[in-house]
Parts: C-alpha cells; structure tokens; sequence
C-alpha cells in the first residue's frame, strides 16, 4: 500500500510537471515573455507536490505503527495489563501480532483474538487512508500549482529557494543525528542511574551484569562498575598502539623519505588494503591464526595464557591501525614546507637527520593528532574484540590474561531479545554514554590539534 | 688537536674524528631506513598471513563431497496426491541398506549409515519429486552432499593416522566411506550450495543467499538515503552557506560523526529506530538506515572534496553569462564533480558493506532459514553471517567462514576497482 502511494506521488509529480510546462509554453507562444523559463515553472509544481507529499507519507510510515499500537492497547479489556511488567505486556502484544500474522500457537484467549482482529481491520484502514488522503493531497496541489503559472511567476526564484531549503535540511541531519545520538543515550543513561546509583557505577570495581530474570531465580546480584571494564579496554588498546605506532611511523619515514616513487605507488595501495579490510575479518583472523601462535609461543616459554588473551586482539587491532598511523603522518611530514627540509639538506645532515631532526619534530602536532585518532577508533573497535577478546571483567593489566572492553559488554548485553526495564540493558546505554564521551573528547581534542597545525603552515 | 680545528675556520675533512662521526652517522641512516622497511615487512606480511590463512582454509569450502546413488521411489512410501510428506528418510535408509547388503537387518549400523549423507539429502529428493511426482517408483539417480565429518574426511581434513577413540569418525565409519568411493560414488563437485542455498545448522547445507540480498537490500536503502541528503548537505556547506557559527558548527559536527564507534550508531538505532518507532527487527531496511547515518559523512566530506577540486574559472564564466548561483552548481559544478562524487560515495558504502557492530545491535545476526524478499523481511548481511559461523562450533564452519569473508572481500575489492577506475577515467585534473 504504501508503494501505491508512493507510486501515485510520481505520478503526481510527472502530471504536474507537465501541466505547468505545458501551461507556460503556451504563455510563450502567445507572445508574452515569461519571467522563467518553462523548465523552472514545471520544476516548481515538481517541487511543491513532491516534498510535502513525501514527508506526509513518511510520517505517516514512521507513526502508523506507534498508533495503531496504542489503539489495541487501548481496545483491550480494561485491567488487562494491571501488575504486569513492561517485558509481559510486549510478550502480549507480539503475541496478538502473530496471531494477527496467521501464526496462531495454541488456543488463545478471545479478548487476544478480538485484539488481532482489531489490529488487522486498523492495519487495512490506515493503508486505505493513507492512500486516499495522497490522492487527495496531490490533486489540491496539482490544481493550486496550475494557477500560479503566469507570465510575471517568478518560479526560478521560488525553485531556488525550496532547493535551498532542502539543502539546509539536508546539512542539518548530521547535527539530528548527534542529537538522536546524545538524546537516546542520555535518556537511557538516566534510566539506568535510577535504577544502579552513579557513583557504584563509575567507581564501582566489579561488573558482574547478571541479574535475576526471574524472582525465584538463583542468581549473582549483580554489579555495575565499569573500572574494570573501562581498564580491559585501556589493555587492549594500549597493546594495539604499541603495536600501530612504531610500524606506522617507521613506514611513514620510509615512504616520505626513502621510498623511490615506484615503491611508494606499490606499497601506499598495499597498507590502504590493510585499512579497508572490514573488522569482522580481522576477528576472525585473530581467533583463526593469531591466537593459537600466542598461545602455542606461551607455551614454549612456559607462560600462562589465556585462551582469549589480550594480546590476540590487541596485535591485530594494531595491524589494523598501522595505515590509519602511516598515512596520516605522511601527511603531516608532507605538510612540513619544503624550505625547513631543503635548509636542513642543505646544511649538510644526513635524509635521517633531516627526517628526524627537522621534519618529524615539526610535524609532532600532526602525527599526535593522527595518534589520538587511532586511540579513539582502538577504544570504540568492536568486532575484533568482541571475537577475540574475553567476557568476563577483571580489575587486571596483564596483557596475557583474557579482559573485556566496553564495547564487548554493549554487544553482549544487547545481542538477542531485549526488554528496555533492566538494569543490564540500559547498562549497555550507559556504557556507550561513556564510550561515545571518551571518544568524542579524544576526537575534538585530535581535530584541533591537526586542524590548527594546518594552519600554521597554509 | 685535531678534533679542537672544528671550532676554527679551517676545518679537517680527513680526519680521522671526522671520517667515524661520518661512518656513524652514515650508520644511522642505515638504521633508520632499515626500521622504516622492517615496519613496511611487518604489515606486508601480516596482510600475506590474513589472505593465505583465509585462502588455505576457505578454498575446501568451494567443493563439497556428493555421493551419487541410485534411489528407489517406493510408492509405498510416497502418497503421489501428497509428495510433501513422503517417508524420504526411510527410502534413503533402505538405499543405503542395498549399498551395504552385509548390515542390513543391524538397526543401529544403518542409522550410523545413513548420517553418512547429509540431513538435506532427504529434502533435495523430496523437491525433485515434488516437481515431477511421476519419478514415484521409478529407480533414479541422485547426487546428495554427505554430511560435514565425511566432507573433511574426503578432503583430507581428518587424520586417518590418528588414534580411534579422538577420531571424529571410526574405523568403520571410514572403511564404508572408502568402499563407497572404490564403486566411484564419491563425487566433489564445485559447492554451489554457498551461493544457492540461505543458512543452515548444517555446514554441508548453509549458503550466503540470504546475507547477500540482506546485504544488498541494506546497500540499497543506504545509497538511497545518503545519496542525495549527502550531496545536499555537501553543496550547502561548500557553495551556499555563509561563513558564520551555525556552518562551523555543521561542519565540525560532520567531522565528529565520521569517527564516532560505530556500535554506537547501533545503540542510536536500537533505542530510536526499534524502540520508539517500532520498525522490526533484524530487518535490512534498518539496517541500511543505520548504515546511511554512518556513511553520510564520508560522502559529504568526498563530495565537498570534489567540488573544491572544479576550478572557480568554471563558476565564474557560468556567471559571467548571466546565470544564477544554482544554475552554475547544478548545471555546470555538480557534472565535474560527479566522478569525484560516485567514486567517494562507492568507497563510502564499501566500509558500509563491511560494518558489523551496529547491524549487530539490531538484530541482523538471527538464524534465518531463507532468503528475505523484501527489505522488512528478517535477514542477515555478510558481514553478521561470518559472524554467527566463526562462532558455530562445526569443523566445516571454520572453512565456510573463511569462504564467507573470500565472498566479501570479493565485493569490496570489485566495488573499489570500480572507484578507481571511475577516478582515472573521468577525474580531470585542472
């Protein structure tokens, strides 16, 4: 249905676009020179029926669920949900769906049937309407463009300005998206703060997440503090950047100073692979290869190693950062204006020299911004670790023994059905609060640095 | 004394002070180029590990053992009015009773049997009936996979050499398997079952159907969404906005969001889109909305990139002739710019293609049977689907995972040389 409507809409658009073109070449050959060209009194009927009609049907999409949904809830018998859970009533209601589905289990209640029927018989009206308030949308709209359409129309101007507008829009979505970021995250924070106090979960040093589900139910109490898993990610990416950061600079160099371009047209392309691989890959990498050679060189020494170490996920999240590294301090060495390097040559150091004495301590600022960039994306890398590295949180730095990271928590606590009542799903939502922070701190902090070294040499 | 001339005018370039400070420094230059290739080995070879280890184990996954036989379609079994629900694991069991005549009354030894051929096999006869019942009773032959331990097992995976009882397959298992294959039964034909088939518990069985539409349905919703709202966003910051607070704000906004974790965009998602409008879960038009979030700023950043790049003699002579700010963007900035544009857009949805976390989060990682047939139907992508094998435990998922990422990075690789090469092609440099 809503393909219909969606259909009728460019239909619409087309008729009214012809209407109006038509219209104004008629103005044309009449002998009057109108204000635009035909094309834009066409465009501007285009406009006019396609954007508002879109929204309303969008809408329309994005809310008919949320309604019908109350309706049903509303046409149950009353008392239905008294004393009842947030998790039972959405058991009810995707049981009532189902059953509204065709997938009837069992033999359910009336009061449940009656409720399915409503759901359906709502479910075809709101199509329906949906369907007639388009056509009736787009008729008006055809009619009203059609009599704009004059000689002193100034429809290029009116164009312009509804494409503008849309542009505006366009450029405001990002800023709708950090706020639905910020907006969510807080409100689900907030919940989880009235059920677990602050200050258990920012000092706390324990992080057991599983609580009972049940009231009978045997289970830990358990506990949200987020040290030791705020400290497991710390682990794992300091590994990852004392891996990245030597082999990203060394290349670096070697690519800004003694690569002939030949190389450097190989090997450039080559590491950019190494960033492009997706993430899952690199997970399944370090479970695949990379863990069992750890493991097995531990043994040899005689080391206790966790299955899930540390240092699996932490090496070859630092593989994958080494071109994020490299690139960005070619650039920055790139950026050192040529005069400082020719002086330097001139004066009789050596390339290293140069490189090292000259060069690299002027692009400090740079390299540091790109450095902090990395810690950002080790800090918020998911997959890798959620594959490689452990569950289970231990107030522990010992790069050999298995920890667990923030996001590892968010992805586990959330993979599966999920009621939005308890604690351990809304600890995700703080746990992401603080991640997206951390990293939103370390990345204004890194843009600046590198946006005002850029400056000082432009 | 000689080393006290540095300081006076003239100065000793024989020296032997001079000629080690000269050797040493000479040595770390060495030193330094040296460290600059071992970093560059270090991440050549680890890339070399990451495809041959991927290589040595994907490539087993692209053949799968079959066994041809001979099946008799006993009518008893079979209701030719109902082919749906024949006894077909019966008529299998009693194929295998006439290939091994010398088990045939030991129950037991025949289910151990029958788990030679795969659960499926009993389905890929049932099909063929089902489209033509007049094969009941007739004696036809089929071509079945058989199941994961004899796949390894005939692709040299399992040890014949080591002991019994730490054997996934006994002595007889293997010793039946052989006589099979010395009648010439034991096929091992190209597996097309990964591209054909949805997922499945079975690893002989599981496919990447029902990823890659879910894959190409998130795609899909992605480039629809980000598309046009990134080129708008991008020529208003770059053409039309006003240098003033509320554009800085914009545009250090877009930066942040490009490197914001992603699994945070999958938290966004999980609490907005699934939780306050309701949309279903693990559908892939959520997930391609969630992907447009994130690939929205690596579009506007190319496209701004890409506009820059038109040289402003193109703008000026447009408006020297008379025409308006949008007729030079739209008629004469935007075309020049476009393969700029496509070229970033197409890297933009290769990361998007990639991305795991937040397709996670809203739930594309279910056990889906079958492929979607439209966006709202649940499904899982490429990348959750690598995911939900590298955690089966199942030998034969081990290689299905590595030939699951060899398909991804099929994608990636083909979507990229189409970047390039739109690049090189169409890109002027002014």
């Amino acid at each position: 249905m809503t393909l219909l409507a969606f259909l009728i809409l460019f239909v619409a658009v087309a008729i009214g676009y012809t209407i109006n073109l038509r219209a104004a070449r008629a103005i044309r050959a009449g002998g009057t020179k109108p204000h635009s060209l035909d094309g834009f009194h066409g465009g501007y009927a285009a406009l006019v029926i396609l954007v508002p009609t879109f929204f309303l049907i969008i809408f329309w999409m994005l809310f008919q669920g949320v309604v019908i949904n109350s309706l049903v809830k509303a046409g149950l018998p009353s008392g239905t949900f008294d004393g009842l859970g947030t998790g039972e009533i959405q058991l009810i209601m995707a049981e009532i769906r189902s059953i509204a589905g065709g997938r009837v289990f069992g033999t359910p209640e009336d009061w449940k049937l009656a409720a399915a029927d409503r759901l359906v018989a709502l479910r075809a009206t709101s199509s329906w309407l949906l369907v007639a308030v388009t056509l009736a949308m787009v008729a008006v709209l055809i009619l009203l463009t059609r009599r704009t359409v004059a000689a002193d129309f100034r429809a290029r101007h009116w164009v312009e300005r509804i494409v503008l507008v849309l542009m505006v829009a366009c450029a405001t979505v990002a800023i709708f998206v950090t706020i639905g970021i910020v907006g969510s995250l807080m409100f689900e924070t907030f919940r989880f703060f009235q059920m677990v106090p602050f200050w258990e979960f920012i000092l706390g040093t324990s992080w057991e997440p599983q609580i009972p589900i049940r009231e009978d139910q045997i289970a830990a109490e358990g506990a949200f503090g987020m040290l030791p898993v705020f400290l497991g990610t710390l682990v794992i990416a300091t590994i990852a950047m004392v891996i990245a950061t030597p082999i990203g600079l060394f290349s670096a160099i070697y690519l800004h100073e003694f690569a002939s371009p030949r190389v450097r047209a190989v090997v450039k392309p080559v590491l950019e692979i190494l960033s492009g691989v997706p993430t899952v890959v690199y997970g399944f990498f370090a479970i695949l290869v990379i863990a069992p050679a750890i493991r097995s060189f531990g043994a040899d020494l005689g080391l206790p190693i966790a299955p899930n170490t540390a240092l699996a996920a932490g090496s070859v999240m630092g593989i994958m950062l080494v071109p994020f590294i490299s690139s960005f301090a070619d650039d920055a060495l790139g950026a050192v204006p040529r005069s400082l390097r020719d002086g330097s040559l001139a004066v009789g150091a050596t390339p290293a020299e140069t490189v090292s004495k000259v060069l690299f301590p002027a692009a400090i600022p740079g390299i540091v911004g790109g450095i902090l960039l990395a810690v950002s994306r080790a800090i918020g890398e998911t997959m890798i670790v959620v594959m490689a590295a452990g569950l289970i949180a231990k107030m522990t730095i010992n790069p050999l023994d298995s920890v667990t990271t923030v996001t590892v928590q968010i992805v586990t606590l959330l993979i599966g059905d999920t009621a939005f009542d308890s604690p351990k799903t809304l600890a995700a939502f703080a746990l992401g609060m603080v991640l997206f922070l951390v990293t939103l701190v370390i990345n204004i902090f890194a843009l600046s640095i590198v946006r005002k070294y850029r400056e000082i040499y432009d | 004394m000689t080393d006290q001339t540095v300081s006076s005018g003239s100065f000793d370039w024989t020296s032997p002070a001079f000629k080690t400070n000269l050797k040493r420094r000479k040595r770390s230059q060495l030193r330094l180029k040296l460290l600059g290739l071992t970093a560059i080995s270090i991440a050549f070879l680890m890339l070399a590990l990451l495809i041959g280890s991927l290589v040595s184990t994907g490539y087993h996954a692209f053949t799968q053992t079959h066994i041809k036989m001979e099946v008799y379609l006993d009518p008893q079994e079979i209701d030719p009015e109902n082919p749906d629900r024949g006894g077909y694991r019966d008529i299998l069991t009693e194929t295998m009773r006439t290939q091994f005549p010398e088990v045939a009354d030991d129950r037991a030894a025949l289910r151990r049997l029958t788990t030679m051929l795969s659960n499926g096999a009993q389905f890929t006869i049932r099909d063929a009936v089902v489209a033509n019942p007049a094969l009941i009773g007739q004696t036809v032959t089929f071509d079945v996979p058989v199941s994961d331990s004899y796949d390894q097992l005939n692709k040299g995976l399992i040890d014949r050499e080591t002991p019994e009882q730490f054997r996934r397959l006994k002595d007889d298992e293997i010793a039946n398997f052989d006589l099979l294959q010395d009648r010439g039964m034991v096929t091992k034909p190209l597996n097309t079952a990964l591209i054909t088939n949805a997922d499945s518990r079975f690893p002989e069985l599981a496919g990447l159907k029902g990823a890659i539409i879910g894959s190409f349905y998130a795609l899909l919703t992605c480039f629809i969404l980000s598309f046009p709202v990134g080129i708008g966003a991008a020529i208003y910051l770059e053409e039309f906005a006003p240098k003033n607070r509320v554009s800085d704000l914009i545009e250090i906004n877009i930066n942040n969001l490009a490197a914001v974790p992603s699994v945070v965009f999958g938290l966004l998602a999980l609490a907005v889109f699934l939780g306050w409008f309701g949309m279903p879960r693990s559908a892939p038009f959520v997930g391609g909305l969630t992907l447009a979030l994130m690939t929205l700023p690596t579009i506007i950043i190319a496209t701004r990139a890409a506009l820059k790049a038109v040289p402003p003699s193109i703008r000026e002579a447009a408006l020297g002739v008379g025409a308006s700010k949008q007729q030079v963007v739209f008629g004469h900035v935007l075309p020049l710019a476009m393969p700029g544009i496509l070229t970033g857009t197409i890297i933009g949805l290769a990361q998007a293609l990639g991305e795991t976390a937040p397709l996670l989060l809203i739930g594309m990682n279910a056990f889906i049977t079958s492929a979607p047939s439209t966006p709202f139907d649940s499904a899982t992508a490429l990348p959750t689907q690598i995911f939900i094998w590298a955690d089966s435990p199942e030998r034969g998922f081990v290689s299905r995972t590595s030939a699951a990422i060899l398909v991804l990075l099929t994608f990636l690789i083909t979507m990229n040389a189409v970047a390039i090469y739109l690049r090189s092609k169409f890109e002027r440099k002014w």
